[in-house]
């Protein structure tokens, strides 16, 4: 049993005369341990909002289950909110108050004793850096800041697990690096963290455990390195000259499938006909600079690299999340997903 | 002995959730006062407003015949009363305006998320907001109709107006309110706003008492329940502050200060219960 629990979690959204019912989630199952940074990887619409904010409480499902630490997130809703901090995608901040003040009001709104609440706000401005700006209104914050705002909104009461709606989409550098500081610091306190992101490079730096969701539903999941090691081998790229023709990447992969230990040539045409090899272990690039030297072809580049977490979308979904991304930009209705949000 | 603990535990979790209640009706309700204070535009004109038709529509029947109002009373007099409800009820009326921009912004998500003892927090503390608001724009408008000389209603009358406003901007509010979970978004609770504002105005006796006007508008003001707020309140300015004296003439009967506060009563109660399926569907 994890510490978070959604068992089967269906949701559609819509469906009247005029339009199909989206679905949302399709019998979404997720198991998350305490004390973990997990992240929930996938394209824009996959499902990563809406499974967050049925945890969170601010939806509910068609069916399944919640349970946060023992507790039934759909009988005991108030019990659940308790323990969680929620950072949502888009950060509702009051234009007029001054950062403080929403915080205070947000204390309030958790019940903290007014000392504890002030002692604890002092702590955070200092934790996220936010002491030269926090007493001014908040209409004048930047992104960054309006970001670690919310993240110290969302840790005022100390929750036992923090929630995270892709942290630092459209952040700059230093507000990135800053708040996966207060991330890992975090769940080496021991909070539970979990965070979504499309962002491979976030999920594959930060995360102990991740899923991967596609289409409502999770495809893969477990330790970013555990996910990388299953699909087995290291990726090369190899190219014989730096402009090769076709019909010269074809003879080489034709020379190259035939070694021992080599799993999959491609002929990446995109990249000027280049080579994509899956090998099974280090010692197959000597062998296969043997056989080059042999055949009496150069090698122009070479590199070896490890599996990453695009290999595994890919290896999952049949495509890259790039690809998976491009596809979506063109269906999302931003009228309809503002209309879901508001109650 | 375990009975006795138990109960002595579900008077302490009372206890706390009575304190609980009020700390986050209190930070609610402060949210709405920093506002305001750091954008007073909506008290400025909710003062304005009220203040020009005083002025204004006074002056235009300021040479009405002596005789004409009911009691002799100067129209200026007579208007006090009308104008008075009258800030008090679009006060009110734009009560669900912050609830509904908390809906577009995502703000209320933000309350949904914490774990609020009541719910209803967030509504009483419109309501607090509302009717602090409504009742000092009202007051402003009673002392600048003092001192344009159209009368003050004395200390117990002043109870008796505070009443009556009370009572009506508990009624409007709750009927905002539930607009604002209603509707889909501001312009169209604007919209509304825009259009309830002066028909109800003047199918009611705030301008004109019910003897100039038409049958047909005469029920209609008859039945409107600013004229339950004006009447009682023009009496105890005409210094008339028992409950059983009839203040309203209408067509289907007489009607005393007592029961014109009692529908007044049974409006805003019948209001926040019909509201109520409502905002529990929408805040759970």
């Amino acid at each position: 049993m994890g510490f978070i629990e959604l068992q089967h979690l269906n949701k559609r959204y819509g469906g009247s005369r005029k339009s199909e019912p989206v679905v949302a989630l399709d019998d979404l199952c997720l198991s998350i341990p305490e004390g973990s940074l997990f992240g929930l990887l996938g394209p824009n619409g996959a499902g990563k909002t809406t499974t967050l904010r049925i945890l969170c409480t601010l939806l509910s499902p068609d069916s399944g289950s919640v349970r946060v630490a023992g507790r039934d997130a759909l009988a005991d809703p108030r019990g659940v909110r308790s323990l969680l901090g929620y950072v949502a995608q888009e950060v509702a901040i009051d234009k007029i108050l001054s950062g403080r003040e929403l915080l205070q009001l947000q204390g309030d709104l958790y019940h903290l004793p007014r000392s504890r609440r002030d002692s604890r706000i002092d702590e955070l401005v200092t934790l996220l850096g936010m002491d030269a700006w926090i007493d001014r209104r908040c209409g004048g914050y930047s992104g960054g800041m309006r970001r670690r705002l919310d993240l110290a909104a969302g840790l005022l009461h100390s929750p036992r697990v923090l929630v995270l709606d892709e942290p630092t989409v459209g952040l700059d550098i230093e507000s990135r690096s800053a708040i996966w500081t207060v991330l890992r610091q975090l769940r080496d306190g021991g909070t539970t963290v979990l965070l979504s992101s499309h962002y491979l490079e976030e999920v594959d730096a930060l995360a102990d455990q991740l899923a991967i969701i596609e289409a409502g539903r999770v495809i893969a999941c477990g330790s970013p390195s555990d996910l990388k090691d299953a699909l087995g081998g290291d990726r090369v790229t190899l190219r014989v000259r730096e402009f090769s023709d076709e019909s010269e990447a074809l003879r080489v992969q034709a020379l190259l499938q035939g070694c021992q230990g080599v799993r999959q040539v491609v002929v990446n045409r995109a990249q000027g006909f280049s080579l994509n090899l899956v090998i099974e272990h280090d010692g197959v690039v000597e062998q296969l600079r043997r056989q080059l030297a042999e055949a009496d072809l150069p090698v122009f580049a070479l590199a070896q690299s490890r599996p990453s977490l695009d290999d595994v979308y890919l290896q999952a979904t049949g495509r890259t999340l790039m690809d998976a991304e491009l596809a979506v930009a063109g269906n999302r209705d931003a009228k309809a997903e503002r209309k879901q949000s508001m109650r | 002995m375990t009975s006795a603990n138990s109960a002595l535990t579900n008077g302490s979790n009372e206890t706390s959730a009575l304190a609980e209640i009020t700390q986050e009706t209190l930070a609610l309700t402060r949210r709405l006062f920093v506002q305001l204070a750091r954008r007073p535009s909506t008290l400025v004109a909710g003062v304005l407003q009220p203040l020009i038709w005083l002025v204004l529509f006074g002056a235009l029947f300021a040479n009405a015949p002596a005789g004409l109002l009911p009691g002799g009373m100067s129209y200026g007099r007579f208007l006090g009363a009308g104008v008075i409800v009258f800030t008090a009820f679009s006060g009110a009326l734009n009560a669900g305006l912050p609830v509904m921009f908390d809906r577009e912004f995502g703000f209320l998500n933000r309350l949904l998320v914490a774990p609020l003892r009541s719910r209803s927090s967030i509504v009483l503390a419109s309501v607090l907001y509302i009717t602090a608001l409504s009742l000092v724009q009202s007051l402003a408008i009673m002392v600048t109709a003092a001192l344009l000389g159209y009368g003050w209603p004395g200390a117990a009358g002043l109870l008796l107006v505070l009443v009556t406003l009370l009572l009506l901007v508990f009624a409007v509010t709750a009927l905002s309110l539930g607009l604002a979970f209603a509707l889909p978004g501001h312009i169209e609770l604007i919209a509304v706003i825009f259009v309830a504002n002066l028909p109800l105005l003047f199918a009611s006796t705030a301008l004109a008492p019910l003897s100039f006007m038409p049958t047909w508008l005469g029920w209609l003001a008859a039945l409107n329940p600013l004229t339950f707020a004006i009447e009682p309140i023009r009496s105890a300015y005409a210094g008339d502050l028992s409950l059983a004296a009839v203040v309203l003439e209408a067509p289907y009967g007489d009607l005393n200060t007592a029961t014109c506060l009692g529908i007044l009563a049974a409006l805003a109660a019948g209001l926040f219960l019909a509201i109520r399926p409502l905002l529990d569907r929408k805040l759970s």
